[in-house]
């Protein structure tokens, strides 16, 4: 009923709120992302509940191929690989969800509020954050792990401390085009307090890169730590860890690939399909964001 | 809808010359860049030396005297207050004298040294073919948007990315080195003395390993770039000036493209800075990523600080470098 | 005029999404003699930009040119070979783009640029002083070396209209060269296009959305509406006696400059207490101060306009009377209660009773949220309690700014431009406000919905709310407010009743805005004829 309004063509429903949800399911790159990720977490959940053997159990001699009962073989000690690589998931994957998840929250908190208080106070704030980013993540965790030792929580708390700088300064740069916003500033015109703004108008519309950020965070945590282990920092001996079991067979990689490649090949679908989660996703997020605007 | 970017009120004036506010913006950063390396400093040092239990009893080991140990602490300079401890390192450090090795007892500056030297030959190397690998890459992927190349080049970049560093390093060496083909040596052991560079063959697994780690990442970076330029309006306008493509790209798109491309090499050195005490440790390559590691299982506490603020300090300073790069060079492209 | 004489033949032209084949243009055909300027107006989505580019035998990314002819001095560009169309644009076909920040390479000086237009060649540099001059620009090679940045929008828009008429083509095709300059400019640059054109006995297609425009500037003008050509002829036919529904309608939709004003002061005043007054302000960015001693007062049932162009201050001049920026000194009050500089200061009576509205009706609507909670939020926030349930509240509010009930359900992404400013209206009203900021706020609406949008803005005002009206367009004050206030960077420079500013301006700024604006009706082929003073 509108006088004399002249054609426009409007965006199409998909560009609202529950849309996002059903896009990323039909998405190959997302799904099959998600996918891979849940298959080695079933895998390493269930894992141990599935081993024939101790992973702690000697059952041959050190780096014999697979035979009965052994199907992948025997590692550097004599131990079962299958049992260790079914066994040696929890360990990775509880300590990555965890530092991903405190370098979200934390690099959100600190990220956002950075950008609404802007001025000196996001100036300085990201100074300090420039601080921790001048470490490369490795020799960050292996500076502190080799004064305090190598405990798994220490590792996860740092792990996420270094995630946090990187998380901060993207989801700042989502922030800061919102908190411009138009929509921002009238909440602002008719008073509502900083915090309510900050979690009903910027929040909703930040959720986007956030999931992207994710992907990618997990990814590298378990990078990261399964490389803490590699290096002999991260998970001790005799645990089994994908991670580890790398460190310890490679110099059998000729004699008994099976005991190196296996757990690698674990590790690297694991962060495969969070690299693709992460691409799909943010390849869904550029198309409806150029729409809707 | 009106861009007011154009205009500037009545009686039009020129906009200020660029040059004034980019040299603006270089000196802060600069000068906030020295100021958080002496941070990083302070926190490598007071990490390393202030924060361990008991360093000479983690050095002697278990059966050590009291005495012995307190000897120990006396020789260190532990005894002292923590501030002049750091000052003195620190000042050491801005001279030239970095200390003294605590397992061999040669000036660590010597031991650290040709381990800078080989690290860096190995990222250097590695630079050399990754750089323009990703450019051409780059390119390529943004001429062929959206069709097979493209898509084959971001499939393979979605994994090898994903992989951590020593995982693929593993891959490369199962497949070359040990199990599939055997060209080369799985392990990169140069004998002390020798420049790397006189071991070739040592060098490709490790070299092979950061070059796909790097190009994966920076190839992407001049895609979007290049992709970036393609859409803008002076490349719309170019066109329908009726000049040909190839005029378009090398004189339009490129020049323009280059720039955050360039940024973005400054990064993947840094990146590659990252990963390299994995590769280094996987490959037994004698450079700092493994001095690293040797110097925090044997307490060396003077190398282990050098090795970190090396690498931090460098780190630090690409990622400063692409910082200003950007500030000096950046325009904003605004598209449709 | 026989098409042998005829420099451009147009027939059937047709361009398609790629995707879906749905059509942007739908056959558009028209002749143009040398020296001929055609006006293509048309309001967003009538495909006018589309059928531009399509002269040149261009279609962007994602659209396809379906057919047609496009005979330039006999020639078909649509037919051309790639290698032919390449050599036939830029020399035979020009085009001047709507914003040449953007158009011009950030990193080739202007006159490498311009080479690359002309060519190299002994006469090349000769040439192009020659156009330079032409187009009033500095010839000399200072001038050459610099950059596009370096330029102001004015001489930015020049270079390009320079490098398009270089190569002397037969046709030039301008997109909206004058959006976003100021009023001076746009004077200075329209000119400067019709002396060109005339000297050149080339032909030219001016498209924008501004009929004013395209009045002085323009022979034949052509009206657009849904990718169709519903009405052409030359500028006297259609101004004065358009044929077609949807040109009477944009016609009526105009608002005039040299009409007569809509409002009157109302002399007999049934309350003589302001409803705002601001006295004294003054305010700053960082250490540049943008304010000088702002007073004014809005009066119960009034609209007063301020006036200014960009960088004048007076968007910072609402953001501080709205409390979002703060004043360095000065009074505001509103109904007679002094006001906290700082909105997070103010009593929730003076948040309510003053709302704000802003220009881009695609930013002020949170995007996520559906139209009703975007709605009854103010009431949350004000705790204000409305006699009947927010519902009722919705309804109403809806109902007062002409929108179905059923908007309440949807998102913003699913209204129109003017829809969704009707929202924001809707949004402030909702509050029962008695003071409303409206910040340019028809400024991104087509001209008829900007119609509208003001006619339900005088309703309003009818109904006793009073507003500050803040704008660069002198015709939408004539037509709305009561008295005007002009401010040149951040200065009041003159005000009073409306009238008497538009027809009597005092001060020389006025008196140049005035000069300097176009209005539709001001007589066919008044090019140039009041004084536009010429900047460089």
């Amino acid at each position: 009923m509108t006088l004399h309004e002249s054609v426009h063509t409007v965006a199409p429903a998909a560009a609202r709120r529950g849309g996002m949800a059903r896009r990323v399911l039909k998405n190959g790159q997302t799904t099959t992302g998600m996918a891979l990720m849940l298959g080695i977490v079933l895998l390493a959940a269930i894992g141990p509940f599935l081993a024939p053997h101790l992973p702690t159990e000697i059952v041959g001699r050190p780096f014999t191929g697979p035979s009965d009962g052994i199907l992948l073989g025997t590692d550097v000690l004599g131990r079962d690989v299958l049992s260790r690589v079914l066994s040696g998931g929890r360990l990775l994957i509880v300590m990555s969800v965890a530092a991903t998840l405190i370098g979200l929250v934390l690099g959100t908190i600190i990220g956002v509020t950075s950008a609404y208080v802007s001025g000196l106070g996001d100036f300085l704030t990201m100074r300090v954050l420039d601080v921790i980013l001048a470490f490369p993540s490795i020799v960050f965790a292996l500076l502190f792990v080799s004064v305090l030792g190598a405990n798994p929580v220490l590792l996860v708390v740092l792990v996420g401390v270094a995630h946090t700088p990187s998380v901060a300064r993207v989801m700042r740069g989502a922030a800061m085009t919102v908190v411009t916003r138009d929509y921002v500033l009238w909440a602002r015109s008719i008073g509502i307090p900083p915090f309510t703004i900050l979690r009903a108008e910027v929040f909703p519309n930040i959720v986007s890169p956030l999931m992207v950020e994710a992907g990618l965070r997990l990814m590298w945590s378990v990078g990261t730590i399964a490389a803490l282990s590699f290096l002999g920092y991260g998970i001790q001996p005799p645990t089994a860890d994908w991670g580890l079991m790398a460190s310890e067979n490679r110099n059998a990689l000729s004699l008994q690939p099976l005991s190196v490649v296996v757990p690698i090949a674990v590790i690297g679908i694991f962060t495969i399909g969070a690299n693709l989660f992460a691409e799909g996703l943010g390849r869904i997020v550029a198309r409806t964001e150029g729409a809707g605007a | 809808m009106a861009s007011l970017a154009n205009t500037a009120g009545a009686g039009a004036t020129r906009t200020r010359p660029n040059g004034r506010r980019r040299n603006g913006m270089i000196l802060p950063r600069v000068i906030s860049g020295v100021i958080i390396l002496f941070v990083v400093s302070i926190i490598v040092f007071f990490t390393t030396q202030a924060l361990p239990g008991d360093l000479p009893r983690l050095i002697l080991g278990v059966d050590a005297t009291p005495d012995q140990v307190d000897a120990l602490r006396v020789q260190l300079g532990l005894d002292r207050p923590p501030l002049v401890q750091y000052a003195e390192w620190i000042t050491g450090v801005l001279r030239g004298d970095w200390g003294t090795s605590l397992v061999n007892g040669r000036p660590v500056a010597d031991v650290v040294g040709f381990r800078v030297l080989n690290s860096f030959a190995l990222i250097i190397i590695a630079m050399l073919i990754a750089i323009p690998l990703s450019f051409v890459l780059g390119v390529l992927a943004a001429a062929r948007r959206d069709r097979a190349t493209d898509h084959a080049l971001f499939g393979v970049s979605v994994v090898v990315n994903a992989l951590p560093d020593f995982v693929l390093g593993t891959l490369l060496v199962a497949l070359f080195g040990t199990t599939v083909f055997r060209i080369f040596p799985p392990v990169a052991l140069i004998p002390v003395g020798d420049l790397p560079w006189w071991h070739p063959a040592s060098l490709v697994l490790p070299v092979m390993t950061i070059v796909l780690m790097a190009t994966t990442y920076l190839y992407r970076l001049v895609r979007a770039s290049m992709l970036d330029v393609l859409d803008s309006d002076y490349v719309q306008t170019a066109t329908l000036k009726g000049l040909s493509r190839t005029r378009i790209l090398f004189r339009h798109a490129l020049p323009n493209a280059v720039v955050p491309a360039v940024q973005a090499s400054s990064l993947v050195f840094a990146v590659s800075l990252g990963g390299l005490v994995v590769i280094e440790y996987l490959f037994g390559y004698p450079g700092l990523g493994t001095l690293l590691a040797d110097s925090i299982a044997t307490h060396d506490l003077p190398v282990l600080q050098a090795v970190i603020l090396i690498i931090a300090a460098t780190f630090f300073i690409c990622n400063l470098i692409a910082d200003v790069i950007s500030a000096r060079f950046g325009t904003r492209t605004r598209n449709r | 005029m026989s098409a042998s004489h005829a420099a451009v033949v147009v027939e059937d032209l047709r361009v398609v999404i790629e995707r879906d084949g749905t059509p942007i243009v739908r056959g558009a055909s028209f002749e143009l003699a040398p020296g001929e300027v055609l006006g293509l107006v048309g309001e967003s989505g009538s495909g006018k930009s589309t059928l531009g580019l399509a002269l040149l035998g261009f279609a962007k990314p994602g659209a396809r040119i379906d057919g047609g002819r496009v005979a330039v001095d006999g020639t078909d560009v649509l037919s051309l070979a790639p290698a032919e169309l390449r050599r036939t644009r830029g020399s035979r076909v020009a085009y001047v783009p709507q914003d040449p920040g953007a158009s011009l390479n950030p990193r080739m000086s202007v006159g490498a640029q311009l080479r690359e237009a002309v060519g190299t060649g002994p006469e090349s540099d000769a040439l192009i002083r020659r156009i330079l001059a032409e187009v009033g620009l500095p010839d000399d090679r200072e001038f050459l070396t610099r950059h596009p940045e370096q330029l102001s929008g004015g001489q930015q828009q020049r270079v390009a209209i320079a490098m398009a008429i270089a190569p002397s083509p037969r046709l030039i095709v301008l997109d909206e060269p004058t959006t976003g300059l100021d009023v001076t400019t746009q004077r200075m640059v329209l000119d400067t296009v019709a002396r060109v054109t005339e000297a050149h006995d080339m032909a030219a297609i001016y498209i924008s959305h501004d009929l004013a425009v395209i009045e002085h500037v323009a022979d034949k003008v052509g009206v657009m509406q849904n990718g169709r050509l519903v009405e052409a002829g030359t500028m006297q036919e259609v101004l004065s006696r358009p044929a077609h529904p949807y040109t009477q309608q944009l016609l009526a939709a105009v608002p005039s400059l040299r009409g007569p004003s809509l409002r009157e002061p109302d002399t007999a005043q049934s309350d003589p207490r302001p409803v705002f007054e601001a006295e004294g302000v003054n305010a700053s960015h960082g250490h540049n101060q943008v304010l000088f001693d702002v007073s004014f007062r809005v009066q119960r049932g009034e609209c007063v306009a301020v006036v200014g162009e960009s960088g004048s201050g007076k968007t910072t001049l609402s953001r501080t009377l709205i409390g979002l920026h703060p004043a360095d000194s000065g009074s505001m009050s509103l109904a007679s209660r002094v006001l906290a500089d700082r909105v997070a200061d103010r009593s929730r009576d003076d948040r309510r009773e003053m709302q704000y509205i802003f220009q881009n009706p695609y930013a002020s609507l949170q995007p996520r949220r559906r139209i009703r909670d975007t709605l009854t939020l103010p009431l949350r926030a004000l705790q204000i309690s409305t006699g009947s349930s927010a519902d009722a509240a919705v309804r109403s509010a809806l109902d007062r700014v002409r929108l179905l009930p059923e908007v309440a359900d949807k998102f913003p992404a699913e209204l129109s431009g003017g829809q969704r400013q009707r929202v924001a209206i809707a949004r402030a009203l909702i509050c029962e406000p008695t003071f409303l900021i409206c910040d340019e706020i028809t400024s991104a609406l087509d001209v008829s919905v900007q119609a509208s949008v003001l006619e339900l803005l005088a309703e309003l005002m009818d109904d006793g709310l009073s507003m500050l009206f803040v704008t660069h367009n002198l015709a939408v004050v004539n037509a709305i407010a009561t008295r005007t206030v002009v401010v040149q960077r951040g200065r009041i420079v003159e005000q009073g009743s409306t009238r008497s500013v538009l027809t009597a301006p005092a001060h020389p700024y006025t008196q140049r805005l005035m000069a300097d604006t176009l209005d539709v009706g001001a007589g066919v082929g008044s090019h140039g004829a009041e004084g536009a003073s010429a900047h460089g």
